[in-house]
Parts: C-alpha cells; sequence; structure tokens
C-alpha cells in the first residue's frame, strides 16, 4: 500500500521508498524530514473538502506536510 | 572585526535555535547581511562562566550539511570556515529538540564529525517531558562524544551549564575532520536513529496537546473556517487599532511642517524640507503602526505554529496556480506593504516558488492604496445599501482587493507556465508542536523587522520623495504668471507627454500628472489631485471634502473607475522596485515585473474605461 491512501490515524511501517519517482531535491528533502525506509508513519490529517491533499503525516516522532503525489512514491507495510 | 572567540549556533529549524540565541544574547543583538548573498546574519555577545566574553552568531535552521537553499549553504559554509566575512567558528552549539532526537541527532552527527569543539544543547527538555519522553543526557553525551546540556530557551533553563561547558570548549583545538563526515548518509541516518532509542530511558504516553489542537484547526471544514476568521480579525484590527497612532503621527508631522514653516522664510529651501524630506519620511513613517500591528499578528501565528497550518490549508489554493502553502505567508505581509512581504519570500527555498511569488505580492493590496480608493469611492460610488449591512463603498472596496488577488494567481499561472517554467519542490513542511508564544521574542522580532522595514524603505522614499519634489518645483514659474507651479514643472511637463499615452484609458492630463508623484507612494496621488485641484484647505477632512467636489465636477463615473484599476495593477512604488532588484540580485526581473505590471493597469483600466463608458451610456 502506498502512504497517500493509508487511512488516518493507522500507524504502518515504510517499506520502500520509489526514489525514481521523486526527483533529486524531492528525495533529499523527504530524507531530511526524516521519511526512511524502516521509519513508522502515520497519517493525522488530509488537506480540505473534497481536495484531501495535502497529509500531515506523523514520522517518528515528528509530524510534516506533504503532498499526496509525493506519498505515492512512499510504499508501507502494516507495523 | 572583533577577535573575540567565535561560537556558531546550529541546528535543524524548529529546535528553538533562536530562543536559545534571545536567552543567552539578551537585546545585545546585531542583524547584518552576508556577503554577496540575501541572508541575514544574526550575531550577539555573551559571558563565558568565567567571564570572558564571547561572540555568538545565529546560522540559519538547516537540515544537513548538503543545502537546499541560499540560507542552508550559508550555514554550510560558515561552519565549514569557506562563507566571506565570516571566520571559522571556534566551536559549536548544536541545537537539538528533545523531543524529536531520532531526526534532529543526524545533522549533529554531521556537525560533530567536522572536528570543530561542540557542545550540544538538548533543548526543549520540558516539552518532550510534556509528551511523556524520559532521557539520559549522560548517555547521549557519550554516544556522541561531546557534552550534552539539557535547555529549556524559552524559561533560560540550562543556560549557565552551557556557558560552563563552553568555556571548556573554546580553548580546546579544533581537530582533523573525523570520520563521520565521510560516512554514509544511510549510515548516519541509522546512527541518528539508534543513539535517539539509546537515550530515551523512558516512553510514556504524553499529553497529545498538538494532536487535538490540529484535530479543529486541519478539520476539513472548520480549519478553513478559523483560518479565514482568524485572518478577518486581523485586517480588522490592522486597520483599526493603528488608526490612532497614524492620526497621532500625522499630527505631529503636521507640527513639525508648521514649525518649520513658521521659523524660515519662504525660500526653495523651506520648500524642500516640508514638501520633500518631511513629507517623503512621513510617507513612510505613518505606515509604521499598521505594519507593527501586522508583523505583531504574523510573529504570534509563526510563534505559536499555527502559520505552518495555515500554509498547510492554503496549500491546494496555491497549488493551482502553480506555487505553494509556503508562498502564503509572504503574501500575507505584502497586504500591509509589499517591501516586508518581498523579504519574507526568503523562507521559501524552492528558487522558482520564491521568484514567482515576489513577482506577484505587488497585486496583494497594501495599505498604500487605500487612501486613494477612499477618496475616489467617495467622490463617485454612493453611500447606499445594497443589503443588510453590506454597503455598496465596502463592496466596491473588497472587489477592488479581490481583484487584485485574481490578478496575482492569473499572474502567477502565467508566469509559471512562461517566465520560470519546471517542476517545484511541492509542498514539504515540519510541522513543529504548538508552544505558547514567548512574548520577549515577539518583541525582539518586532523591533528587528521594524528597524529594517524603516531603514531599507525610509532612505529610498526619502530619496525619491526628494527627486519628485525637485521635478514638481524647477523650473520656478515666473512672478505674475497665471501658470501654477506644477504646470510649469518638469513634471508637469512630463505629464503632458503622459496624457498621449493613458488618454486611450480615458485619463485626463490631471490623473496622468498625479500618477507621477504616486510612483514614490501611492497614497501621495491623493495630496497630488489636492495640490492640481488647488484645493487650499487647512486639514485632512477638509482636503477629502473639497477633492471629492473638483473630483465629480471634472471627472466623469467611467475615469474614476478606470483611476481605480490602474491602481489595483500599477507597480507604483519605487521601494518595492528597490527590494525586488536586491532580492533577485540584479535588474532583469524588477523590469519584467514593472513591465507586466503597467501592462495590466493599462488593459485593466482600459477596458474599464470603455465597459464603463458603454454600460453607462
Amino acid at each position: 500500500m502506498q502512504l497517500d491512501i493509508l487511512p488516518l490515524n493507522r500507524t504502518a511501517r515504510i517499506s520502500r521508498i520509489h526514489w525514481s519517482q521523486l526527483s533529486e531535491a524531492e528525495g533529499h528533502r523527504l530524507r531530511c524530514l526524516g521519511f526512511d525506509e524502516g521509519v513508522e508513519v502515520e497519517p493525522l490529517h488530509r488537506g480540505w473538502l473534497l481536495f484531501r491533499d495535502p497529509l500531515a503525516v506523523r514520522v517518528g516522532r515528528m509530524t510534516v506536510a506533504i503532498r499526496a503525489a509525493h506519498a505515492a512514491a512512499i510504499d508501507v507495510e502494516a507495523a | 572585526m572583533s577577535t573575540l572567540p567565535l561560537v556558531a549556533l546550529v541546528g535543524n529549524p524548529n529546535a528553538g535555535k533562536s530562543a536559545l540565541f534571545n536567552a543567552l544574547t539578551g537585546a545585545r543583538q546585531k542583524t547584518g547581511n552576508y556577503p554577496g548573498v540575501t541572508v541575514e546574519r544574526h550575531s550577539g555577545r555573551f559571558a563565558l562562566a568565567d567571564g570572558s566574553p564571547v561572540e555568538l552568531v545565529d546560522l540559519p535552521g538547516s537540515y544537513s550539511l548538503t543545502p537546499t537553499s541560499p540560507d542552508e549553504a550559508v550555514t554550510r559554509d560558515v561552519v565549514m570556515g569557506q562563507q566571506a566575512g565570516e571566520r571559522r567558528p571556534d566551536a559549536l552549539i548544536i541545537v537539538v529538540d528533545a523531543g524529536n532526537l531520532d531526526n534532529h541527532l543526524r545533522f549533529a552527527i554531521e556537525l560533530i564529525g567536522l572536528g570543530l569543539p561542540a557542545i550540544v544543547a538538548l533543548n526543549m527538555v520540558d516539552l518532550a517531558e510534556r509528551d511523556g519522553l524520559t532521557l539520559n543526557a549522560q548517555k547521549l553525551s557519550k554516544d556522541l562524544g561531546v557534552p550534552v546540556i539539557p535547555t529549556v530557551a524559552v524559561r533560560k533553563r540550562g543556560t549557565e551549564d552551557l556557558r560552563a561547558a563552553l568555556t571548556e570548549a573554546v580553548r580546546s583545538p579544533a581537530t582533523s575532520p573525523a570520520t563521520a563526515a565521510a560516512r554514509a548518509p544511510a549510515d548516519v541516518r541509522s546512527t541518528a536513529r539508534q543513539m535517539a532509542a539509546r537515550a530515551i530511558e523512558a516512553e510514556r504516553p504524553g499529553r497529545k496537546i498538538t494532536r487535538v489542537i490540529d484535530s479543529v484547526v486541519l478539520h476539513p471544514l472548520l480549519g478553513p473556517v478559523i483560518l479565514f476568521a482568524t485572518l478577518f480579525a486581523m485586517f480588522q484590527l490592522v486597520y483599526s487599532a493603528a488608526e490612532a497612532p497614524v492620526d497621532l503621527i500625522e499630527g505631529w508631522l503636521g507640527l513639525l511642517s508648521d514649525a518649520v514653516r513658521a521659523n524660515m522664510a519662504d525660500t526653495l529651501w523651506r520648500s524642500a524640507i516640508i514638501d520633500g524630506a518631511i513629507a517623503g519620511v512621513g510617507a513612510v513613517i505613518v505606515f509604521l503602526p499598521q505594519i507593527l500591528v501586522l508583523f505583531a499578528f504574523i510573529l504570534l501565528l509563526e510563534a505559536s505554529g499555527y502559520m505552518v497550518r495555515a500554509a498547510f490549508i492554503m496549500d491546494r489554493l496555491m497549488a493551482g496556480v502553480g506555487l505553494s502553502g509556503r508562498a502564503f505567508i509572504p503574501l500575507l505581509s505584502s497586504f500591509a506593504c509589499a517591501v516586508p512581504g518581498i523579504m519574507a519570500t526568503r523562507t521559501i527555498e524552492d528558487p522558482r516558488d520564491r521568484l514567482t511569488t515576489i513577482l506577484i505580492a505587488p497585486l496583494m493590496t497594501c495599505s498604500a492604496r487605500l487612501p486613494v480608493y477612499a477618496v475616489i469611492i467617495g467622490a463617485f460610488i454612493p453611500n447606499s445599501s445594497v443589503g443588510p449591512g453590506i454597503g455598496l463603498q465596502g463592496l466596491v472596496l473588497f472587489g477592488l482587493y479581490v481583484a487584485g488577488i485574481l490578478g496575482a494567481m492569473l499572474a502567477a499561472l502565467v508566469i509559471r507556465r512562461t517566465m520560470v517554467p519546471g517542476k517545484s519542490l511541492g509542498f514539504m513542511m515540519e510541522m513543529p508542536r504548538y508552544q505558547l508564544p514567548k512574548l520577549r521574542d515577539v518583541a525582539l522580532g518586532l523591533w528587528q523587522r521594524a528597524a529594517a522595514f524603516l531603514k531599507r524603505a525610509g532612505t529610498i522614499i526619502a530619496l525619491t520623495t526628494m527627486v519628485l519634489w525637485a521635478l514638481l518645483s524647477f523650473p520656478q514659474v515666473p512672478a505674475g504668471s497665471a501658470k501654477s507651479q506644477i504646470d510649469h514643472s518638469i513634471a508637469g511637463r512630463i505629464a503632458n507627454g503622459l496624457e498621449v499615452v493613458v488618454a486611450p484609458i480615458g485619463f485626463n492630463r490631471d490623473m496622468a500628472l498625479a500618477l507621477i508623484p504616486a510612483m514614490a507612494a501611492r497614497e501621495v496621488a491623493v495630496s497630488a489631485l489636492a495640490t492640481t485641484y488647488a484645493v487650499d484647505a487647512q486639514d485632512e477632512e477638509a482636503t477629502e471634502q473639497g477633492l471629492r467636489e473638483r473630483l465629480r465636477a471634472g471627472w466623469t463615473l467611467p475615469m474614476a473607475l478606470a483611476f481605480l484599476a490602474w491602481f489595483v495593477f500599477a507597480p507604483q512604488c519605487i521601494s518595492t522596485i528597490a527590494v525586488v532588484r536586491r532580492e533577485t540580485n540584479g535588474w532583469k526581473w524588477p523590469v519584467i515585473m514593472v513591465s507586466y505590471l503597467f501592462a495590466l493597469a493599462y488593459v485593466a483600466a482600459g477596458v474599464t474605461y470603455w465597459a464603463a463608458t458603454a454600460l453607462l451610456g
């Protein structure tokens, strides 16, 4: 499952990040914000109304806002 | 340059670096600029435990030694000793958020690997405890190989221990870069997580204040409502709370002018001082109350952590025109004045997003347009009601704000497709925990921003009003001539030429003339019109009254509407242009901005004039 379709308040573990789907800058920034294989994530909030974008995701002990398009490059599995 | 030992404060964004900087240095701070880049340098002094002074420099928050923005590049270059205008620091204070060790230790490990004497400030330990974490600083210190001092910067806790540890550190020599610097990034990431896990002795479910607040303010329905209510309250306060001080300042300026008038002979010099210098500098200072109120609001929103949530809510709308939620904060500031708004774009790390935001910032209706709108609306729009509690005049004013915002969105869409194409970073942002803002930190921030605004805008506006004064005063009208001074001046002659250009959009010569001094500051258009229509009144209210009657006699409604449309879009403010030049390091982008905005203003005024003429007969 990808992170962008993981239901809210469901904890999961990042199994794989498809770096090739991201630009170098995007990948670097994601790593800076703590996204890495093996890290625990949990979607907390979504953008308003029909858009459901961006997402607020707990990454380890930090909460990070990312767009669904980037979250789609992140595979997660049940923690 | 001082030869005091130099200590650099480094760490991730949101680690509480600035609060620690304030706690250590107090008000003894200096804000400057690094040469060649638009990155601010904050420095201050404080005494170590043994009483010897050191210089402390607060480096921009950064996630790693691989920079993604000009700010982060400065941080890397300073700690590597490669930044022009800065010595290599003698020691580092590495600030980490105690509640976010897994992420913040990465950068700390990279920094320690550089071999400079370093101390880790385990900051915000109180919030970490609130979140249910019990940390072992000794264990972390052993793992990292440097002293680790628990601190609560906002309460000045731990600063004494920090001073004591630094006394040792500045005396120890730098070692050659350790192996960590050469470590693979993935290795650093997993090491950081392992160290964090070891440092955490116990973890119990803590209070989830941030999550609870977020579930309200980021609610899919309630969130936008709260945001717009907050913004509405802010604008109300900007205009209502600032009214009294603005009147006060205008009163003082009037007294000052009167004093000069009473004590000087009626010469050109007197005119230069009153109409040039006092009027010019005064034009800047009267905006200060509004800007201070707006900044106070923005600083409070930032310090509490809400601003990132506002960016989160706005991101989807901004994405529609090719921007990100980050552009929201600078654009919001631009409603007071585009100058601080454009300066605030430095926090946007994507260069394309930043440039686009700079180019559209002047379209946000700044407070300088209000006097112009007020006079024209007052003269031509009947004070009638179009619904319960909704006046026609207010509706037109609202419409002008909306026209500016829509124009900005359209411009962003076009700019992102043509002038600055390419994919941007999108929106990735850390959402810090909520915190009660510290009054002292907000006051310090307010002071620094106000000083920067006065310095930058003040010098430019004062200079340009002097030039415009000269254009309006020379050549002098011969004694006994029936012509007015303005008609006779260089500016009057320029207006004759300008009239040919603006006639197709319905402007007459008087309107063309008003546009010239309005280049210094838009609201000067009002006093220019007053001068042109030879309104001789003592106070401002009478001026407005008299001016309204003259305008009604001289202009048609389509002309007035075209004039309003012009002011929605025209880049009539030299300080904005100067700030854009500064922030983009060259003349290319200001020239592009000025051309597209003038073109937009011309078309908008023309369309308004001809459409109104056709509709109203």
